[in-house]
């Protein structure tokens, strides 16, 4: 099947090339934090992760996203979603991928990566972290893969599937809580360690995953003969609708008990980000731009007369992937280490370098979603 | 205090060693070591290594900064000109972060305009050690925090773990950074972190840490917890002492004497 990814119009391979610029571009950049170090990045002492740890955050919530289109499709035979579900399927595979080279990426020693698995630490989240994201890729793969040769050959799925999908159901909850427990088991970070993590990682996603893969669909329309089906459509958005309220409604939880309590290491978090703190004030700007964000695609999706405009949702899905990527994959991990256990606010701001090395790992995952909707649309006679 | 059979090796092994040493190989150590000072190839041997701190002594000498200098010489620790690079073992911080709840503005002028030292806590519940994927980082029985250099992937998790920042990251090569190389004392690559290791080196070979023994003014008080009748447990019976984020439960073993 895979094969049909080989062929293509000018436009597909012109796609293909411009990715694999962006990752050569990035390729060349990581050969040079190997040999120098991730001195090449912003961080620092105190600043010890930053941009590859927030966008691996960040895309451990779209990959579990695809429970929204899986769950609804085979646990309630919402059959609108039957023409998107593979989409989910395989944008969770390319999600995964990024996630896990994002992790591979920040290690200052990645040749030795295989000392997870050498010597296994069940007590830490890390650890289990790397199980849950590797099981999930593997679970996705099988499933899309059984389901697509089926509709190829035009045979049913085997039974065999059927149990394996189920479990692919609470396994994506499973990645973004286990994702959650890397920060919020850790008693030194107080901005951290707060019970709704785990619930704001997942409403979070379940609003900006779905975004994605509506512009995604949307964008499938105008390019090639496939068509998501407005239902599918409209019913994604809705899910992108209560996630983000929930999503916004858990973010002022957290205010609210970090400044209404008044324990200075709980609020000084929240000071760094949206006042600035320390003379340190470069993520303020980003930061109401998000919550303005959130605001805006919130006025749009809350109206079902406008947000059934394919050009309004358009501009929400992509306001509400801009404010949750600027949340997750810009202040929450930078706010994690301002101030510092020592209380010392220190300046983050990621390098061209970190950045373009970042972009070259989105290009891949760009590159497996690519060739993988390839083919999935070639099998269904659906291609341009 | 029992004496289980883990420990009773323990002991009879570093006795024999020590035997062995001063007796088969006379000629070895003496070459080694010409000075009287070194007391035969004993190790120190404790149930639970702790450190005492006289705040007020070492806040006498502001600019004094001995014993960082002799751990920094010790251990091949970097020194870089920009901050980002930084790595550090031992260092000092004002009084007020240091031992944030400890402080008042109405407390004696000594303590409050201290600088006070700090670097690992070899925690008795170290949440560095749990969060590690490799188990690269981990809780010796006599209590010193180890971390194996040539283990450690360079995740970097045990330094958002600790909560008192003294764990560094080797961001680039350090090698070209050390002032003065001790070749006894293996130096580090690029990618992996480190931290103060209690000079278990040091005592392995009989000796108290670097940083004790540069201490002029005897600020330092190093010692094991466990031996009642040792020097840091009779200075904490008589002298109020705080530990750094006690309620987080990590049981610091760095004790400050007021």
């Amino acid at each position: 099947m895979i094969e049909r990814a080989l062929t293509g119009d000018r436009r597909y391979w012109g796609w293909i090339a411009a990715l694999l610029g962006v990752i050569t571009v990035g390729s060349l950049f990581y050969l040079r934090q190997l040999t120098v170090g991730l001195t090449i990045t912003g961080l620092s002492r105190d600043v010890t992760w930053g941009f590859y740890i927030a966008q691996f955050t960040f895309m451990v919530g779209v990959a579990a996203s695809a429970v929204m289109v899986v769950l609804p499709y085979y646990l309630h035979d919402f059959k609108a979603f039957g023409r998107i579900a593979i989409l989910g399927e395989f944008l969770a595979i390319g999600s995964a991928a990024v996630c896990g080279l994002f992790i591979l990426v920040d290690l200052g020693q990645p040749a030795r990566v295989f000392n997870m698995f050498l010597h296994p630490s069940p007590r830490s989240i890390l650890f289990w972290d790397s199980v849950v994201l590797t099981g999930y890729l593997l679970l996705n793969a099988v499933i899309a893969h059984q389901t697509l040769k089926a509709e190829d050959q035009g045979t049913a799925v085997p039974a065999w599937v059927k149990p394996v999908i189920y479990l692919s159901i609470p396994w994506a909850i499973s990645i973004h809580t286990v994702t959650a427990f890397i920060y919020q088991g850790l008693a030194a970070r107080p901005y951290w360690m707060t019970a709704i993590l785990a619930p704001r990682f997942l409403a979070s996603a379940f609003a900006s995953g779905p975004a994605l893969l509506i512009l995604i669909c949307l964008l499938l329309r105008r390019t090639t003969r496939f068509d998501p089906g407005e239902k599918a459509v409209q019913k994604l958005a809705t899910i992108v609708t209560y996630a983000m309220l929930v999503n916004l409604f858990f973010v002022l939880m957290e205010v609210f008990t970090a400044v209404y309590s008044g324990i200075p290491e709980h609020m000084a978090h929240f000071q760094y980000l949206f006042l600035g703190l320390g003379g340190h004030a470069e993520l303020v700007p980003w930061m109401w731009a998000g919550l303005v964000l959130a605001v805006v695609a919130l006025a749009i999706l809350l109206r079902p007369s406008v947000r059934s405009q394919a050009r309004w949702l358009a501009v929400a899905c992509g306001a509400v992937v801009v404010s949750v990527w600027i949340e997750k994959g810009l202040g929450m991990v930078v706010a994690g280490f301002n101030p510092s256990p020592l209380g010392h606010v220190t300046r983050y701001w990621p390098t061209a370098p970190e950045v373009l090395i970042g972009l070259g790992v989105y290009g891949i995952g760009a590159l497996v979603v690519t060739i993988l909707y390839k083919t999935a649309l070639s099998v269904r006679g659906e291609v341009a | 205090m029992a004496v289980n059979r883990r420990r009773f090796f323990q002991l009879t092994g570093a006795t024999a060693l020590g035997v062995a040493s001063s007796q088969v190989l006379p000629a070895a150590s003496e070459e080694r070591s010409p000075g009287p000072a070194r007391p035969a190839d004993k190790p120190l041997v404790g149930q639970r290594w702790a450190m005492a701190i006289d705040v007020g002594k070492c806040r006498e000498e502001e600019d004094c900064r001995d014993c960082i200098a002799a751990c920094d010489k010790a251990h091949n620790v970097p020194h870089f000109d920009n901050k980002k690079d930084e790595v550090k073992w031992i260092w000092k911080e004002p009084f007020e972060e240091a031992l944030q709840n400890q402080s008042s503005q109405f407390q004696a002028e000594r303590l409050r305009h201290a600088h006070v030292l700090v670097f690992c806590n070899h925690c008795d519940n170290p949440p560095c050690t749990k969060v590690c994927p490799t188990q690269a980082t981990w809780k010796r029985d006599d209590g010193v925090v180890m971390m194996d250099w040539h283990r450690c992937i360079g995740c970097r998790y045990c330094v958002a773990g600790c909560p008192y920042g003294s764990r560094s990251f080797n961001w680039r090569d350090p090698r070209p950074h050390i002032d003065e190389l001790n070749p006894e004392f293996p130096t580090r690559t690029r990618g992996v972190v480190e931290k103060c290791n209690f000079c278990e080196e040091r005592l392995a070979r009989g000796e108290q840490p670097a940083c004790v023994v540069a201490c002029k003014e005897k600020a330092l008080i190093f010692g094991d917890l466990e031996d009642p009748e040792s020097e840091i447990r009779k200075v904490l019976r008589e002298r109020p002492s705080v530990r750094r984020k006690v309620a987080l439960g990590t049981q610091p073993q760095i004790f400050y004497l007021l």
